[in-house]
């Protein structure tokens, strides 16, 4: 069944559909259910094996066109393991989490549903059995004040991580996440700290409709005071959920509604990831692609095209998303002086723009060719499949911009 | 000045509250402020029955009844004559007074050194309000916080931050509470308990839930039984139409947490009179319908005050949850030191300014034979002193350098990132200068 071979590659990211009931890993047979331009898009993706496993590393080698090479040097890379287990994105949430909660007892969570439901994508199932209703406390839906609960248990000693149930609903927080989270360690003369977390998924999911496909990450780019991580694999969800717990500052985690599901091995041994620095994802010489969660697939999936086409792509999955890691960023501008910048934000003020506005500022000289960037048109996400599909950017769309500015 | 045909004072049978009822009234239809049977229900209030039951035996009439909103000076009457057992100490007694000449004082120099031009921006001064933030913070102990609005500096003061730290705040020097970042609006003390400082109304009704929350959680999952701090928050009755309001008063019910809300019912919120922005004026109503008692006090009498105090503290300190106190008082000055103050009706002022509860209190030493003159004669001087002292402070402290425009604005400065030679930029030495690229 087609199903079961796709589950069974090593190590191979599994397709991109949300779950609301996680325990079935083989869940993959709603492919037979997806129209036939979709179903193949996903047999695409699968194909490219993104894990970091051994196995796959000595196919890549085999492979004269590989998508991802894996970054050996760092100590942060799961290649120096070589035990590790498998399991899902948000499992991968859940475990960094679990680990914080037990290594720290101040560590609660604060969330709808996060408790008795196990969260909406049951990025906390289990945890309330396990740490009480205290710890993983299910809040009445009033986004606003939970928050502002958070930032006062925080400013008091505990360290919350407060679940959006969708990033959108967020946005009645606002007032908490701007005035108090971002500012209140500065207004109080450094007295008070805000250790919280705040995480939640967002991006444009499957036909979720206008207000739950919202990308909150530009409406709170500007919020002095906040630092902001978006995860993108098992490896590196786990990584800046560990990451962010222990900071001390308050930490915006955005996870995808999409991704949740992404299978792969990730180390048995403790890690953290630096919140600040981006992931080198495929080096490469002609171009830089700048990019960040989902649309690190829709990447690598023009990447092959791009390969296959005598292209060589450098891609950094940039993580950070405020602050920008400009060491990283910068050496790869210098190495191949054009930069395409492909996001799932609104192209207006979005994270690509303020992400173009550094570039220019800080690496002029460097640049070969004008800066692209590839953003969600500035619609709002219609339902309608294929109106979906043409708001945000897709693998085409990369290949011929990548194209347009080798020239 | 601008006169508007409805009445300024409500009259007694508005459904706002009724101020003083004459003792002979006999209208027939009892002032809405009484105390209803309702709210008195066992399953609501637990072990509570003793909060009516001590009413009843310290007090000959509980001060929840209509004889409660009478002045201070009515009550001091019936203290006299039924010879009861007094409501403080001599020392209590004078510690409030202190604490309100302090908070009296230092706003009036506030307002002063405004208009010299020692202090910008929006300037709330409390004047009148004295008794509120004197009758529930000196019932607070050490390690208890305070949550307040930009009305704030009586309570910071009240809660043990000192004059000079304050004023320095206000005069926007290094030296202030904040280091001169917060300002008049957002006053914080770690060391005593002062949680803010908002300037937006009911943003900090939730931080006050959050570590009213900390504290039950130090206690049920940390096991820490010291961990017994209650919170107050402190809020006006413009914030009582807000969302957060009732989404805090929701959650701190439903869990217990050990919080009171004290609504300052002045009823104005800038020029907006309580009475057309509210369907339902009477703030304490609004408890129980969210399961905790709602008490309405005599904010102009800090005793009055102080009894509610009290029990609401030692309720909350039980464990037997939060409660919803409103208290009815009175701002002398206008909303800010910008606002003119031409709507409120200077008939509404003068009723107030008789019940200015320095005099009363000042009052009811005198009367009762707790102090004499001189005694509250060295305090007034004692405390004008250490507002001349903290004003010269203030003056001599330095102004904020350059340097300290980027400290604090993350705790952890890495969060301004990693820079394009590979160094965090808070390792740049242009960080510690103010003048690094971030």
């Amino acid at each position: 069944m087609a199903s079961s071979a796709m589950a069974q590659g090593v190590g191979g990211i599994t397709a991109l559909m949300p779950s609301f009931s996680s325990s079935n890993r083989l869940q993959l047979g709603f492919s037979k259910h997806l129209p036939e331009w979709k179903r193949s898009s996903i047999a695409i993706r699968l194909d490219a094996s993104f894990s970091q496993s051994s196995n796959s590393r000595k196919r890549a080698s085999k492979l004269v066109t590989s998508a991802v090479v894996v970054k050996d040097e760092t100590a942060t890379s799961p290649a120096t393991s070589k035990t590790g287990h498998e399991l899902l994105l948000f499992e991968a949430l859940r475990e960094g989490l679990d680990e914080e909660m037990e290594r720290d007892p101040r560590v609660c969570v604060v969330g709808e549903d996060v408790g008795h439901y196990g969260g909406s994508y049951k990025v906390t199932k289990g945890m309330a059995e396990k740490y009480g209703d205290l710890r993983v406390l299910d809040t009445p839906i009033a986004e606003n004040s939970f928050t502002g609960m958070g930032v006062g248990a925080a400013m008091t000693g505990l360290r919350p991580v407060i679940e959006g149930m969708n990033m959108g609903f967020l946005l009645l927080a606002f007032n908490q996440i701007s005035n108090n989270c971002g500012m209140l360690h500065y207004t109080s003369g450094g007295q008070f700290t805000i250790p919280v977390v705040i995480r939640g998924p967002g991006g444009v999911g499957r036909q979720l409709g206008a207000e739950h496909s919202q990308r909150l990450e530009s409406y709170f780019q500007s919020v002095p005071g906040l630092q902001m991580v978006a995860c993108s694999t098992p490896y590196n969800a786990k990584g800046l959920m560990k990451a962010a717990i222990r900071s001390e500052n308050p930490v915006i985690l955005f996870e995808h509604v999409l991704l949740y599901n992404l299978k792969e091995k990730i180390p048995d041994e403790e890690y953290v990831c630096c919140l600040e620095e981006a992931e080198m994802v495929r080096p490469g010489a002609d171009v830089t692609i700048l990019t960040y969660s989902r649309m690190r697939y829709h990447v690598m999936q023009a990447a092959k095209t791009l390969v296959n086409k005598g292209y060589d792509p450098e891609i950094i999955d940039i993580r950070s998303l405020k602050p920008f890691d400009l060491h990283t960023i910068g050496n790869s501008i210098k190495k191949t002086h054009r930069v395409l910048i492909v996001e799932e934000c609104m192209r207006t003020g979005g994270i690509g723009a303020s992400l173009r506005a550094a570039i220019i500022e800080n690496f002029w000289d460097y640049l070969d060719a004008p800066i692209m960037c590839l953003s969600s048109q500035d619609v709002p996400t219609p339902y309608a499949g294929t109106l979906e599909d043409w708001t945000v950017v897709q693998p085409p769309q990369i290949v011929s911009a990548v194209e347009q500015i080798c020239q | 000045m601008t006169t508007m045909s409805t009445a300024r004072i409500p009259p007694a049978s508005s459904p706002c509250i009724a101020r003083k009822p004459k003792a002979s009234s006999n209208t027939g239809k009892l002032p809405r402020v009484y105390v209803k049977p309702g709210w008195l229900r066992k399953d609501l209030m637990g072990s509570n029955l003793r909060f009516s039951e001590f009413r009843s035996a310290k007090l000959p009439c509980s001060p929840l009844t209509v004889s409660a909103i009478a002045s201070a000076s009515e009550l001091v009457k019936e203290r006299i004559e039924t010879k009861s057992e007094l409501l403080v100490t001599r020392e209590e007694g004078l510690e409030l007074y202190e604490d309100m000449i302090l908070g009296r004082s230092f706003e009036d120099m506030c307002a002063q050194m405004y208009y010299r031009g020692k202090m910008f921006g929006f300037v709330h001064l409390y004047n009148g309000q004295e008794a509120v933030s004197t009758g529930f913070i000196k019932m607070l102990k050490a390690h208890d916080s305070v949550c307040s609005t930009y009305r704030d500096h009586v309570h910071a003061l009240s809660k043990g931050v000192p004059a000079r730290a304050v004023m320095s705040e206000l005069f926007g020097k290094t030296t202030g509470c904040c280091r001169g970042q917060g300002g008049s609006m957002h006053m914080f003390s770690k060391e005593h308990g002062v949680l803010g400082g908002f300037a937006f109304i009911g943003e900090g009704i939730p931080v006050a839930l959050g570590a009213a929350f900390s504290s039950k959680y130090k206690q049920e999952v940390l096991k820490d039984e010291k961990a017994n701090a209650v919170t107050v928050a402190f809020f006006g009755d413009g914030t009582c139409n807000n969302g957060q309001f009732f989404e805090s008063l929701n959650m701190a019910a439903l869990w217990k947490l050990p919080i009171i809300f004290v609504v300052e019912n002045n009823l104005w919120a800038i020029g907006m009179s309580h009475i057309r922005a509210t369907s339902v004026p009477d703030i304490w109503e609004k408890g129980p319908a969210f399961g905790m008692p709602g008490v309405h006090v005599d904010g102009m009498d800090v005793l009055k005050v102080r009894e509610v105090a009290k029990e609401a503290v030692a309720r909350a300190r039980r464990g037997d949850g939060p409660t919803l106190v409103e208290c009815e008082t009175y701002r002398f000055r206008g909303h800010s030191l910008a606002d003119p103050d031409e709507l409120r009706n200077p008939a509404e002022k003068a009723h107030y300014a008789a019940r200015d509860p320095i005099v009363s209190l000042k009052k009811y030493l005198i009367e009762n034979n707790l102090a004499n003159e001189s005694d509250l004669k060295s305090i007034e001087k004692k405390i004008d002193e250490i507002i001349e002292e903290a004003v010269e402070f203030a003056d001599a402290s330095p102004l904020p350098q350059r340097g300290q425009l980027l400290e604090n604005v993350f705790a952890d400065p890495k969060g301004f990132g990693i820079g394009p030679d590979g160094r965090y930029r808070c390792e740049d030495p242009g960080f510690t200068a103010g003048t690094a690229q971030v």
